[in-house]
Order: structure tokens, then sequence, then C-alpha cells
């Protein structure tokens, strides 16, 4: 079959759509282990039966969520090979190796804590069990780093050498590939923004049930966790957005002069709030935007000179040989605004929302309020906000829970688009890095294969993460309450039920 | 040894970790609905593998990844050469991991059988056509001066690759019965030793007939060897089996797993992909792999790693060492 689409086209889209989809459960999975993980912890040490409550609730979003999330990953393992051949056997020796460290280093620990903690509570100890959780997050987060380090490697290739017989690029210094400030800096921005994303999430949540006063307690801890979160990742966000940003300036300032549609380079450049232009033409016809703010951004100085997208494609031209080196405009300046956007948004209704519900000691009496009472949002000293304010604010506090989900899909199609041509920036275009052996008809059966099947497990999956939102907390049972002594179980009654079970 | 010779072996050790520990498992998929009687009875089956299956699959992740790093040319080659095959096991595992953790989330009779239906056929179809993929590993496929796979998808399903299919199968079939012997009690288990004798029964004969295939074709003296360790492993298994000793049975028919999968990988070396058009096009260990830097790193990660991961797996299978009944699944929903 021969479609009029260019080779990558298609397994372009496959990846996209299969990445994008991801790593809807990647940042949730990797915040919600963590967060449940300390829920668990405070359970432990408190033996608060909130705590317990709590840690069952979000532990079970979590595993709802952390079965996508494997699932989808197996397939990111497979299609270089499958559909980027071309590219698997040039970068093979460098990025392959990231790549089996997360596998071999990462993948083992979460998935096989996973088990121990899913099927524990009745076979190990308290503490012990409560060390499986935190196995699983430490598993994530290292999982994260390793593949962040093999994309960093995309962004900007360091510690290679290119081999002219062999035709492809050889590992020459490994140690600078996992600590390159590209790598440090998205792990940074990564792991952050996957913690607001978490935050979030459990902000909405809680928010969902106070908003019905139902589940008080328990809710009430876990909104003030999902505040506390989303503001303190919320700003390493916004810090760690920045230092990427600078970097990414240096590294690939077609990337961000994309971000910007900042056609001509210019010292004091603009922020640009809105633009709308004419590629072709290469110009903005309409822009509102802030003098100064980009130079800011770029070289923490309003004055400084950013390099605009006509002039790096010359640049690149001269550098890489004829050729076009833009990447789709409109796509990196929108997807740019989409990330911070909805990233800044859900920090700005976490911020309000901890002033909001600030601790009691700080309100007059007549607002505090019992272990078992939703709070009242507090804007000023004396007064709580109006019964639609209030009921407005618990609404938008819902919402935020997508907002973070929405700023990370953006954030990956803004980077990874606009890197083009280029597939490892500078050494391998795009074009050539598919598989040649490959027929379109193949690539539109996997994609299509995949999308079908993508969009039944969503429903599936939203479906059933409702149903155990709305569920609620569980009430605890005997044996939540006492936990055994030994591993294994404590062996009183051989007959007795598994406390979980397929 | 060179460091690429090292590095066949060690991807060799993660397939086998691979087919020993998912071999299992899948069989016990597959024995849902070959022994399980009932929804009770599926559940214990399930709840075998259910603290394991996940870390079981994360050999294969390893095995892909470490053959990304260590063979990137065998990468490429066999993973867009075999795309539609490895379309469907990519699609089976992802609807076989959500089956294990959605099923129990909702008490509806329908939604409980829909995810068991899933369960068995996506144990079955990756079972069968991981024989397949090796099948052709081993007998070699069209691959040009490029090492791209020139073929069709028809040219894998070849009488020798499906024979492969039918032994992986009912292999894993056979190390899944006699693994659930194992780990139940009750009825159960009586009838796990029951079908594993005649599963295995069926394996010998068509293992003893593929493997001879693989070894007159193309074996050498230490793949004989392996091989005829194989055959003797899965005789004892099913002695051991006749006989109650469900221990033994297993650590045979794991024996089987090994030295079959080991028996496959002596014949292919000093190869990873035969060319079948042109013996010059075959991907070798030595044409097809990294550069020795990045073979030493990956070496010593392995090196390092994979028996720490042996150890905490190995531990995870202790502490869920008790055998499972009907009694032990709690019948109310589960939450």
């Amino acid at each position: 079959m021969n479609l009029a689409l260019a080779p990558e086209t298609l397994a372009r889209w496959q990846f996209g759509i299969t990445t994008v989809y991801h790593f809807l459960f990647v940042p949730l999975t990797i915040s919600l282990a963590a967060l449940t993980a300390g829920l668990q912890t405070a359970w432990v040490r408190t033996e608060k039966e909130k705590y317990l409550r709590a840690t069952k609730f979000w532990g079970k979003l979590f595993l709802i969520n952390i079965a996508m999330g494997v699932v989808t990953g197996i397939v990111q393992e497979f299609q270089f090979g499958m559909n980027w051949s071309a590219y698997s056997r040039f970068v093979g020796d460098v990025f392959g190796a990231p790549l089996a460290f997360e596998a071999l280093i990462a993948f083992f620990f979460e998935s096989t804590f996973i088990g121990l903690w899913i099927f524990g509570w009745d076979k190990l100890p308290k503490r012990l069990h409560l060390a499986c959780i935190w196995m699983v997050s430490i598993g994530t987060i290292l999982s994260a780093y390793f593949i962040l380090a093999a994309n960093s490697w995309m962004q900007h290739p360091v510690g290679y050498r290119i081999n002219k017989v062999k035709g492809r690029a050889e590992l020459t210094d490994f140690w600078h590939v996992l600590t390159q400030n590209t790598a440090l800096t998205q792990a940074f921005h990564t792991l952050t923004a996957s913690f607001l994303t978490g935050g979030a999430f459990m902000v909405g949540i809680s928010a969902y049930h106070l908003f019905r006063k139902k589940h008080i307690r328990v809710m009430k801890t876990s909104l003030r966790l999902g505040l506390v979160t989303v503001v303190i990742a919320g700003l390493l966000t916004a810090v760690s957005g920045d230092l990427l940003g600078k970097v990414m300036f240096k590294q690939q300032p077609m990337k961000m002069a994309a971000a910007e549609a900042l056609w001509d380079g210019q010292s004091s450049a603009p922020f640009s709030i809105f633009a709308y232009g004419d590629v072709s033409k290469g110009h903005n016809t309409v822009e509102l935007s802030v003098p100064g703010v980009l130079s800011f951004l770029a070289d923490d100085d309003f004055s400084s000179y950013v390099p605009g997208i006509n002039d790096t494609n010359k640049a690149e031209q001269q550098k890489y040989g004829p050729g076009d080196y833009r990447p789709i405009i409109p796509v990196t300046f929108w997807g740019f605004r989409w990330m911070i956007g909805f990233g800044m948004a859900s920090f700005a209704i976490g911020l309000a929302g901890l002033w909001l519900t600030r601790k009691r000691f700080m309100l007059p009496d007549h607002l505090r309020v019992g272990e078992d009472e939703v709070p009242h949002l507090v804007l000023f000293r004396e007064k709580a906000l109006g019964p639609t304010l209030t009921t407005w604010y618990w609404r938008i506090a819902i919402w935020t829970l997508a907002f973070p989900l929405i700023a990370n899909s953006w954030g990956w199609i803004f980077t990874e688009m606009g890197r083009q041509p280029w597939v490892v920036y500078g050494v391998l275009r795009t074009r050539d890095a598919v598989s040649p052996g490959v027929s379109q008809g193949e690539v539109i059966t996997s994609m299509t294969v995949f999308t079908l099947l993508y969009a039944i497990l969503a429903v599936v999956e939203v479906k059933l993460l409702a149903k155990y939102v709305k569920a609620g907390p569980p009430e605890l049972s005997e044996s939540d309450l006492n936990p055994p002594t030994r591993i294994g179980g404590d062996s009183h009654d051989a007959d007795k039920p598994m406390a979980f079970s397929y | 040894m060179q460091l690429h010779d090292v590095w066949f072996v060690l991807i060799a050790v993660l397939w086998i970790g691979y087919f020993f520990l998912e071999g299992f498992d899948f069989g016990v998929g597959i024995l849902t609905r070959l022994l399980a009687r009932d929804r009770l009875e599926r559940r214990v089956l399930i709840n075998t593998i259910g603290p394991v299956w996940d870390g079981n699959e994360v050999w294969l992740l390893s095995a892909g990844g470490a053959t990304f790093a260590a063979f990137p040319d065998w990468y490429a080659t066999l993973f867009s050469g075999f795309y539609l095959p490895l379309l469907v096991i990519l699609v089976s595992l992802i609807v076989r991991g959500v089956a294990f953790e959605y099923r129990v989330k909702r008490p509806e009779e329908s939604w409980q059988r829909n995810w068991e239906t899933a369960l068995f056929w996506t144990s079955l179809i990756p079972a069968f056509l991981w024989g397949v993929a090796f099948g052709n590993i081993v007998r070699g496929v069209k691959i040009d001066q490029h090492f791209e796979y020139v073929g069709d998808v028809w040219d894998l399903f070849n009488p020798f690759a499906l024979l492969g299919g039918l032994v992986t199968l009912t292999l894993f079939t056979f190390h899944g019965a006699v693994f659930t012997a194992l780990k139940t009690v009750g009825e159960i288990r009586e009838r796990a030793r029951r079908v594993a004798l005649w599963v295995g029964l069926v394996t010998a004969v068509l293992a003893v007939l593929f493997l001879a295939w693989a070894q007159i074709d193309r074996g050498n003296g230490r793949s004989l060897v392996a091989m005829t360790v194989a055959v003797a492993a899965l005789v004892a298994a099913l002695v051991a089996n006749r006989a109650g000793r469900e221990g033994w049975s297993f650590a045979f028919s794991g024996i089987t797993v090994v030295a079959a999968v080991a028996m496959l990988f002596l014949t292919l070396f000093p190869n990873v992909m035969p060319s079948t058009l042109n013996a010059d096009w075959s991907l070798t260990v030595s044409n097809a792999s990294s550069s020795p830097y990045t073979l030493k790193i990956m070496a010593w990660c392995a090196g390092v790693a994979t028996p720490i991961v042996m150890l905490y797996q190995g531990w995870t299978y202790w502490v869920f060492r008790k055998r499972i009944g009907t009694q032990h699944i709690a019948t109310e929903a589960a939450h």
C-alpha cells in the first residue's frame, strides 16, 4: 500500500498517540505512589485510622492507574524496533543503554514490589509492607529518570561519536549522557510536573467529596495533602521550567524561537501572549506581547539578544545543508502556551485553596470547624466566602484535576514537535529514522489497533476510577487493623480468606 | 570469550528467565479454561500467580531493552520484521495485564466473565506466538544485505515455526499445570496433576519432534547435550508428577524450559538471526552488536542487577508460599 504520505508521518502519529496516552498515566503513577506511601507512613507512625482509610482509597485509584501505565509502557519499549528500525540501528549503542537500565533496575523494582504491596496486607508485617510501596515509588522515579536521560540525548546528544564505518552513533561517555544538564533539568521538570498532577488529582477528588459533605475526615486530610503538593510542586515546576527553557534556548534555539513565534532575532525580545501569523511569509500578522520578558526567560537579562526562527533556519541551513529546519510553528507556539497556562492555572487554584482552607490557628473562633465538618473557605480575616463563591471554588477545584494532564500532554507535544525535523537533534532526521521494511499498511494497522484499544481502555478506566471515587474510602476491617507480625502471615487460621484476591 | 559472546549468553539468560517465569503464568491463564470448573476455581488459579505475574513479565521488557542496547541490529530487524505477530503479542499483553487488575473491580457477572475470557486468550496467543517467533529466529528468515527483513508475514508461519509455537503452547500449559498442583489445595490440586499428565505427554511428543528437527538442521554437540537434558527433565517431571512429588515436578518442568530455550540459543550461536537468502547477510554476535564500551557498561549493569532481581523476586515467592484453595477466596466483592 502506498499512500501519498511522507514515510515517517504515520509512524510519528502512532508514536504521538501511544506516547501521549502512556504519559497520562505516568505522572499520576509517579506521584500517587509517593503520596500513597506518605499516607501509609502516617498510618504506621500515628495509627490514626483516617490515614489507613486514605491509604486504601488513594492506593486503589493508584492501582487502577498504574495497571494502564504498565501495559501501555510495553508498547513504548518495542515500537522503536517496530516502526523506527533505522533509528534503533543508528542510536541503539547509546540510546539502548538507559532503556535497558530502566528495565533491569527500575521496572523490576516497581513490578515486583507492587505485587508484594497489593497482596501483602495480610502477608507482611506493617513496616515491611510500608517499605514495599516506598520501593515502588523509588522504582517509578528511577524509571522516569532513565527514560528522560534517553530522551535528553535526543534533544541534546552528548557523550558519543559517529562511527562512519558502521554508520551509527557510539557511546563514549555514559556518565555524561546520564548527568548532562538537559537530563537533569528535564528530570527535575518532569518529576515536579508529575507531583503537580498527582496533587491536583487529589485536590479534585477530595473537593468532589467535600462539596457533597461526604467522607469528610479522610477527604479533608487528603485535600490538604493535595493542596500542599500542588503548591510546592507547582512552584518547582515553574522554576524547573524556567531552567529548562534557558537550557533549550542554548541547545535548541529553533524550538524556543518557534515556541514564541519570534520570527526575527532581536534584543529585548518580547514574550508573546497571543500571535497569529503567516508561516509561509515568516511573520506574525496579529501579536500581543510583553516586551523584554522573552530575553529574560532565555538569559536572565531583559535586554539580551534572542535569535529568531528565520535567522536560526538560515544558520542551520549553513550548518546542515539546504532544507527547512522549522518545526510546525502553530503547534509549538500554542503547545507551549497550553502547557504553561494549564499547569499554572492548577498551581493558582491550589495556592488559593491552601489559603482558603488554612489551619485553625489562623482563623477566628467562629470560622473554626470540627474534624468532621467541611472547612469554611475563608478569604479575609473575619469572613468566609459566600455560598455562590464557595460552590464555584469547589467546582473549579474539581476541574483542576484535569489541568496538569492537559499541560503534560502539551508539554511533550511541544518539546517533541519543536525538535523536528530532527529525531536526534543535529544528528539524525526523523524521516531517516523509520523502518524501511515496514509498509504503510502495517503501520496503519498497528496505529488503528492501538488507537481503538486505547480508546476502549480509556472508557473502561475512567468508569472504573469514577466508581471507586464515588464509593469513597473503604471501612476498615478487623484484619486491616491487625496486620500480621510474621512474613508470610500469621498462621493461626490456615483457612482464613486472603485480605486481597484478584 | 569476547564481550559480545557474554552478551549473547546474557540475552539468552533473560529470555530463559522470561519463559521460565511467564511460561507458568501463561499456563495458568490457559488452565482457567481447561482446569477450573467454576468462577471460584478460576479465581483460585488466577491468585496463584496474582502477586507475581507482573514481575515475571518484566523479564520480557529486560530482554527487549537489553537487546536494544547490546545488539541494536538484532532488535531492529527482529521487531520490524516480525511486525504483525509482535503487534498481536503486544495487544495480548496489554489486555492481559488489564484483565488481571480490573476483573475483580466490578461484581457484575458479565464483566468478570469477559475479563476471564480475555485472560484465557491473551495467555494462549502469546504462548503460541513466542514459539513461532523463536522457531523463525532459529530457522532463519529472509534478511537482505542491509539487515532488513524482506519476507512477508506468511513466511513466518512455516511448519517448523508453527511446530515451535505448539511446543511453547503445550510446554507452558504443562509448566502451569505443574505449578498449579504445587500452589493449590483440594480438588484443584488433584485435577491439576491429572491435566499435567496428559498435557505433559503431548508436550513430550511435540518437543522431541521440534528439538530433534532443530538439532538435525543446525545442531552441534552442545545443543545436543541441552536437548538431552530438556527431554530427560520433561520425563522426570512427568514421573515426579505421577508420584505426587509436586516440588520436584515443578523443578523438572522448569529445567525443561531452561534447557529447551538454551538449546535453541546454542543452535543459533554465533548467529543471532540467520538470513535464509545469503549466509553473509546473517546477523551475528559480532556484526549486530554494540561497541565494546557499551557492552562493558551494560555487562556491569546486568551482572549486578540480575542476581539482585532474582533474590528479591525469589523472596516474593517465599512470602506467597502458602497453597491456595477455594476457602481462601473471599466471596464478598473484593475491594
